[in-house]
Formats: C-alpha cells, structure tokens, sequence
C-alpha cells in the first residue's frame, strides 16, 4: 500500500476495520461449525483443520512470491474465513487432500491470482466448491450419517484420523446420501415426492441439521443465528440475504402447490443444501457482490432464480455454487447500470429541473 | 414544519463539551498578522503602508474585484509591515499580511450608524454588508455581499439561517446562539429585509438544547421567523443536505440555492450582520472553538483576526499531549495546519487539536467493496468506485462516476473500515478535472485565435491579390492608354 499522509478530512474515523469485521463473521460461523464437527465426529476437525492451515500455507507462499506484505495480508483474517467456508462445504469425512485442494483453488486461483483481496471476480469459497464437485465428483458427494462425538456411534479419535489421513476405509455402513441428492435420485426414477419424504429425515431434523450433508452447511437454524447477528451488527445487510431466500420460497411454492408430486415443498429447499450458509456468508461477500441496496436485491434475487432452477431441472442436487459464480459474473455490470441517484440529479445523471412556476408565484 | 431525511449521512461522536464553556474575550495580543486574503476569491489590495497609524475598524484593504472582501484593521495601533507570513493552510506556504503592532487601547474609528435600520433599503443594506467585509463564516468564506446582491435580482422565498454546527467539537454557534440570542435574531430580521424573504427557518442540530431553547424564545414574536430542531447527523450543516432537510427541495446539480428560491446564511453571520448595522462596525472579531482532546482547557473565545493560534492555545492552558493532528476547522472537514503560528481568519470557526486516540487512523489495507461508503454518502455517490478509478489515473471516469458533485464532506472516509484516505483521492481528481479543463479552454481559446488569424492573413491575402489585380488592372490601362497616345501621335507625326 502506498503511503500517504493525507492532509484532507476527515481526521477522525470510526472504529471499523477489515479485520474486526473478517472476525464476526468467522465470530458467527462459529455455531453452526462447532455443531458439525460434533455430529460428524473427529474426522470433521481433522479435515477442518486441514484445510485452515494449508489455506495459510498457500497464501503466505502466494504473498512471497509476489514481493507482498505478509504479515498485513495474513493478519486481516479474510484467507482464514475463506478457508473456512471451504471447509463447511466438503463432506466431513472426505480424505484430507480434498481440503488442501479446496484451499488451494480459494486462496490460489479464488483470490491471489487476482491481486490479493478485494481483487477477486468470483467468491473464493464457492470458486473452490464448484472446481472440487466437478473434477472429484465421488469424494464430493460421499455423505455420512451424523455420528455424534462421544456418542456411542463415535468410531473415536483414531479411526477419525484414518478417515482423513489414511486410504479410504471401509466405510460403507455409515454412507449415505444426502436428502438433496437422495430426492434427485428418486425423482428421476419416477418417483413421487410424498414416497420419497417417507424415506427422508423429519423437516425437524432438517432444520437443526441432523442430516447427513456437508460440515458445516447442515444446520439451517444455527446458521440462521449466526447471521441475524451479523445483520443486526451491521456487517451485513438485509437486501441479499432476503432476496435470494424469498425468491427460492416463492419459486418452489410455485411450483410445488401446482404439482406437490414432482416438486419439492419450500421448506425442504430452505433448510437443504448450502442455501442458508449462501445466504447470510456467501451473497453477503462485500467483495464479490454489489456494492448498492438495489444492485444487493438484483444479486439476491438472480441466485435464488438461479438455485431453483438448477436444483429442479439441472444435472447436480445442489445449485448454490454454480449460481453464485454465474451472479458474480455479472456484479461488475450491476455495479455500472445501478448506481444510485446522485443529489440535484435525476436518475439518468442530468441535473434537476428548476420548478418554473413556485408557490409563491401562484398566490 | 415537516423536515425531510436526506440519504446517507454519519454520527460521529459529537464531542461538544464545551458548549458550557461561555464565550470569553482572549487579551489583546501585541502582534496582529491580519492576511489580505481570508475569503473565497481575489485577496484584498492594502491601502495603508507601513508605519501608518489605524484605528479600530479602519479599512486596510479593500475588496479588489468582482468576488472579494474588505478587510479591516482588528485593532488600534501602528502598521509594522505588508510582509508574507505563514498561512493557515497545509502547505504552510506563506500569504500576504498586514501586520499591526496593538498600542492597547482598542480605539474605533468614527462608525456610521444608521438611526433607523429598518428603514434602510435592500441596496443599502447590501452596500453595509460589502463595506463591512463580511464573508460567510460557517468556513466556506464566500463573500456574503454577493449574495445580498443577487438576492435583489432572485426571487428569495425562504431564507435559512444555518445553527446545525455539525462538526463534533465545535461550538461557536451553539455559544453565540445562547449568549447572543436577541442580536442574532436582530441580524436574522435584517438579513430577511435585506433579501426580501418571505419566511426564514433557522434550522439547529438537537444536540444543542440550550441554543434551540434561547432562538426559539428570542423568536416568539416574529411570525414569519420559525426555529427547526433538525436531527443531529452529519453533514446536517452542508448548505445542499439542509435545504433539502427544511424544504425537502434538493438544489439541482451546478446551480445556486438562489435558484430555488432558497438563501442560506450562517448564524454567525447573522450576528455579524446585526454588528454592521446596526454598530456600524466592520467584521474584526469572531468566536473559535478552541477544543479537541490535546488541549488542556477546551474554550470558546472571541478573538480579533490576525491573532496567531498559538495564543489561543496559550489561552488554553497548552497541549495536553502532541496532538497528531492540529486543524482549523472541524474534525470532518478542516484543514490541516503546519504549526501554530498561523493566524485566525474569518473562516477559523476552530482551532482543534486530536490525539492519535481520537484520529484512529489505523494502517490502509486494500479495499474490500464493503461499500459503507456507498451508503455513508449524503449526495448519492459510490466513492469505492470513484477511488478506484482516481487511483488508476482514469479521471473522466470518475468524473462519469459524479466527482464534481461531491462535496468532501468526509462520511466516506470517516466509515472506511480500510481507513482508505477517499477525499484526498477526490481532493486530488478535483484539481486534476479543473486543470484540464482550464488547459482544455486554453487550447481552445489558442486554436481559435490561430483560427482567427488564419483568416485574417487569408483576407489581407485575398485583399492584396485584389489590390495587384487592380494594380495590374491599371497599368494595363495606363499602358494600353500611352500606347495608344504614342500611336495617334505616330499617326499624327507621319500624317
């Protein structure tokens, strides 16, 4: 950064900073983390801390190699936060290159390449989602039903440690698939979607996240915590969250009350998935997404479109990733077009006209 | 009255202890560096020497040009010298004084009162105002004169007195306006008659109760003249947000108040209108805040200009610690000044010192887009965006981006949690678009001047190519006539 002693105003300045906001939202993520390592058990923490420190790792490297401050670039908690919501969407018992790699694609090709932070076109995390499902698509979607630490089911500390760092185990008892994919499977046999929901957790189980599915993305209601806080912190704004939740209830009420059979109710869309998580932590990035109340409710609205469309008619059961990077394409433009009206002029940039006629004229 | 929220805005801390500390005179210092130029526009040109004698309130220079202001001598005594001094600007590159050794005794000239003010006519009051070498004394400095005189030619409906003193920590308004009540509300009147407004608002922030309470009693009686309590949000006391707040009318883009029917004055101004007319005496005094949390003992003084900082600081007791930061002005929008040996001008509403505490100006870092900044701008801008073009040299992009509508306000950087400097990026592209602009119109007035002699020399061509024409027009003539003399005399001679 350049340094400059600026000598115009303003010479005080509230206490925000980059850091103090990377750390309330890792702050808020907290929860719903702690709650999917419980239910997944050690592997989860090992592969959680994985993927943490190579994201370091990889962008202390990144910030040597490109002659850049380091301690600065580390120390603002953004590559940490990153890292971390890659690590709440890989499946908990996925081996631990699965995190490395997932590190690397956020850190490496999701930001560094672009200049660091507040360069990059696309979010880190789902940059790194999106690469991983497409080119391990078996590891991407290897689920396993929730096996609470200390619990009875907990196969313990060493066999968590095999599942991540060891050659794939024998686990075939514990898979799963998760209710998203389970419910794609069985629609395309033709199946209808009062069957299936027998076959399916409670909407209860649902919603605290006692499901199998990714570590962290689990639990709609703690994620949902967490990010009231951040709204009524201010770190985040309403617009975004609300738009993107309200355009996929509204689209599956659609369509689900037209045809309850062939589609999915849309409380089953809200408490599945990475929807919540895309929600409060993904539509919400200031870097990636636009930077104005409207543009914030275009973006919102376009994923939610986005989401449903590729859940329902596309190839893969989760769409969040894939619509987050297709908005985050066109944020640039929203930027552009949607700028807010500027004082003394109309909304098309030309200064108001003077009132020919004034009230007191009339008199 | 029905007030209008305007977009955007801050709430800094507003610091405003002082608004208990009363008004106190600050003793005569020995030495006054009165600048020639303490307004927006051309400096004023001296009409005393050095080793003249002056009194109180006697013209020491006068306004030169068509935006400009008087100044008068601040106190009695002896011109030392018409010699450069520091000036209160960043640079601390020097300005032109008049420096005058006090002799103590504060004598006035012979001041011209008028018996009956309110008797006097618009052009009158006008001239008084001119004479007096009043400027707007909120900080922008702006001749008030001026807008007296196209207030005779502009419908003025409303007329605003501006009591919002945004800026945390200041509060010479908020003082004057409840000490010196009855003659503000005088000056206030005279203002209105002056501009022929049908109504006036006097619009005060709600952080100063006192105040609010004090106009509102002095004004009970005037029917046309109604005291707003406005909310108390930064940048309240910006001319564009407070006409909008009290009329809900927003003053179009490049154009003036005036133009919608709206005048806004500043309550210190008033008061200094209320002492030209009806004292007769020049503007050579106003209230500063001396405040900030370096300063020992936070005060407000009446000080004559040309007094140095320094004894007003003195005055205070003295830092407290190193201020990092020593400004004249607010802590939003002041500016920056070298040492404290610069003096108090018209525009000096403060002299205010910060610690690194309260600047809390951490390291920049990159930025994030977290466009705070979006929504802490009053005037509808994207400073993210704006910032970012400046810095990569893209200035008529910035300017598509609105630049020249911002007011440099500072809310933007005041919220930036990258602590990016956006005004002195903004500060920076203002003066780059302006000079390109000049240059632009210097290229142009060049090429149409080259233009122009073009067809000059084209014409004095075509003129010349007519004259040898004609020329050789004639000689043919003369020729053809000689030959043909020459002939008939040949035929003669031979006949």
């Amino acid at each position: 950064m350049s340094r400059i002693s600026p000598v115009s105003g303003p010479h005080t300045h509230n206490d925000a900073s980059i850091t103090q906001i990377m750390a309330s939202v890792i702050l808020a993520l907290v929860p719903a983390t702690a709650y999917g390592i419980y239910i997944y058990g050690w592997a989860a923490l090992f592969l959680f801390c994985v993927t943490l420190i190579s994201a370091v790792v990889f962008e202390f490297i990144c910030l040597y190699l490109g002659k850049r401050p380091i301690r600065p670039a580390l120390m603002d908690l953004s590559g940490i936060l990153s890292a971390w919501l890659v690590a709440l969407t890989l499946p908990p018992w996925a081996p631990w290159w699965i995190g490395v790699m997932g590190a690397a694609c956020a850190i490496i090709l999701g930001k560094q390449v672009f200049g660091g932070l507040g360069q990059n076109v696309f979010n880190p995390a789902m940059l790194a989602r999106v690469i991983l499902l497409i080119s391990f698509p078996v590891q991407m979607t290897t689920w396993v039903v929730p096996q609470p630490m200390f619990s009875e089911q907990d196969p313990g500390i060493a066999a968590g440690f095999a599942t991540t760092f060891g050659a794939q185990a024998d686990w075939d008892s514990v898979t799963t698939a998760s209710p998203m994919g389970h419910l794609k499977t069985e629609l395309t046999l033709d199946k209808d979607i009062s069957t299936i929901m027998a076959d399916l957790p409670s909407y209860q189980d649902m919603g605290i996240g006692h499901i199998a599915g990714s570590l962290g993305e689990t639990s709609a209601l703690l994620i949902l915590l967490g990010g009231l806080w951040l709204l009524i912190r201010g770190i985040i704004s309403w617009q975004a969250p609300v738009a993107l939740l309200a355009t996929v209830a509204v689209l599956s009420a659609l369509f689900h009350y037209n045809d309850p059979q062939n589609f999915a109710a849309p409380q089953f869309h809200l408490f599945n998935g990475a929807l919540m998580l895309a929600a409060f932590f993904i539509v919400t990035d200031p870097v990636t997404t636009p930077s104005t109340a409207r543009g914030q409710l275009i973006f919102g609205a376009g994923c939610g479109a986005l989401v449903f469309i590729i859940r329902t008619w596309g190839a893969y059961p989760e769409a969040v990733g894939f619509a987050v990077l297709l908005m985050n394409c066109i944020t640039p433009l929203i930027d552009y077009y949607l700028r807010p009206r500027i004082y003394g002029r109309t909304r098309r940039g030309q200064p108001l006209a003077i009132e020919e006629k004034r009230s007191g004229d009339e008199s | 009255m029905r007030l209008f929220k305007f977009k955007g805005g801050v709430h800094p801390e507003g610091n405003k202890g002082a608004t208990h500390c009363a008004i106190e005179q600050l003793p005569l210092p020995a030495r006054l560096y009165v600048p020639l130029q303490q307004h927006i526009g051309a400096p004023a040109t001296p009409v005393v020497k050095a080793g003249d004698k002056v009194l109180k309130g006697q013209l020491i220079a006068q306004s030169q040009g068509a935006v400009s202001a008087a100044v008068h001598a601040p106190s009695s005594g002896t011109i030392v010298d018409i010699a450069e001094h520091q000036a209160p600007h960043p640079s601390g590159l020097p300005v032109e004084c008049i420096i005058i050794a006090t002799d103590g005794k504060e004598q006035w000239i012979d001041l011209d009162v008028p018996k009956e003010p309110f008797h006097l006519s618009e052009k009158e009051i006008a001239r008084r105002i001119s004479d007096a070498g009043i400027v707007g004394l909120g900080g922008a400095t702006f001749p008030s004169a001026l807008k007296f005189n196209l207030g005779l030619k502009q419908r003025v409906e409303t007329l605003v007195i501006n009591g919002a003193e945004c800026e945390p920590f200041l509060t010479s308004d908020d003082r004057l306006m409840q000490e010196r009540t009855q003659k503000i509300v005088e000056g206030i009147r005279i203002m209105a008659l002056g501009l022929n407004a049908q109504q006036t608002i006097i619009a005060v922030e709600d952080n100063k109760p006192l105040a609010v309470h004090a106009m509102t009693a002095a004004c009970e009686s005037y029917n046309d003249t109604n005291v707003l309590t406005v909310p108390t949000r930064y940048p309240m006391g910006s001319e564009k947000h407070l006409v909008f707040t009290v009329t809900g009318k927003e003053i179009p883009a490049g154009k003036l108040a005036a133009d919608i029917g709206v005048m806004v004055h500043n309550a210190a101004t008033a008061y200094a209108v209320y002492d030209a007319i009806y004292e007769g005496r020049p503007l050579v005094s106003r209230i500063v805040t001396v405040a900030g949390d370096a300063i020992r003992q936070p005060r407000n003084l009446e000080v004559l200009f040309g007094t140095l900082a320094s004894e007003l600081i003195d005055y205070c007791n003295g830092f407290e610690q190193e201020p990092a930061r020593l400004l004249m002005g607010g802590p939003l929008m002041g500016l920056v000044i070298p040492n404290v040996n610069v003096p108090i001008i018209k525009g000096s509403n403060g002299i205010i010192a910060l610690s690194q505490k309260e600047v809390r100006m951490g390291e920049q870092s990159p930025c994030i887009r977290c466009s705070r900044c979006v929504s802490a701008c009053p005037c509808g801008l994207m400073p993210l965006d704006m910032a970012a073009n400046i810095k990569a040299g893209n200035f008529d992009r910035a300017e598509d981006y609105g630049i020249n509508d911002c007011i440099s306000c500072g809310s933007c950087g005041y919220v930036c949690p990258a602590n990016i400097p956006l005004v002195h990026f903004f500060n920076y592209a203002k003066g780059e678009l302006k000079a390109r602009a000049v240059a632009k119109q210097q290229q142009e007035y060049t090429s149409e001047l080259a233009k122009q002699r073009q067809t000059r020399m084209e014409k004095i061509e075509k003129e010349k190519a007519a004259m040898a024409a004609r020329a050789a027009a004639a000689k043919k003539a003369r020729e053809a006539a000689a030959k043909a003399k020459a002939e008939q005399e040949e035929k003669e001679a031979t006949s």
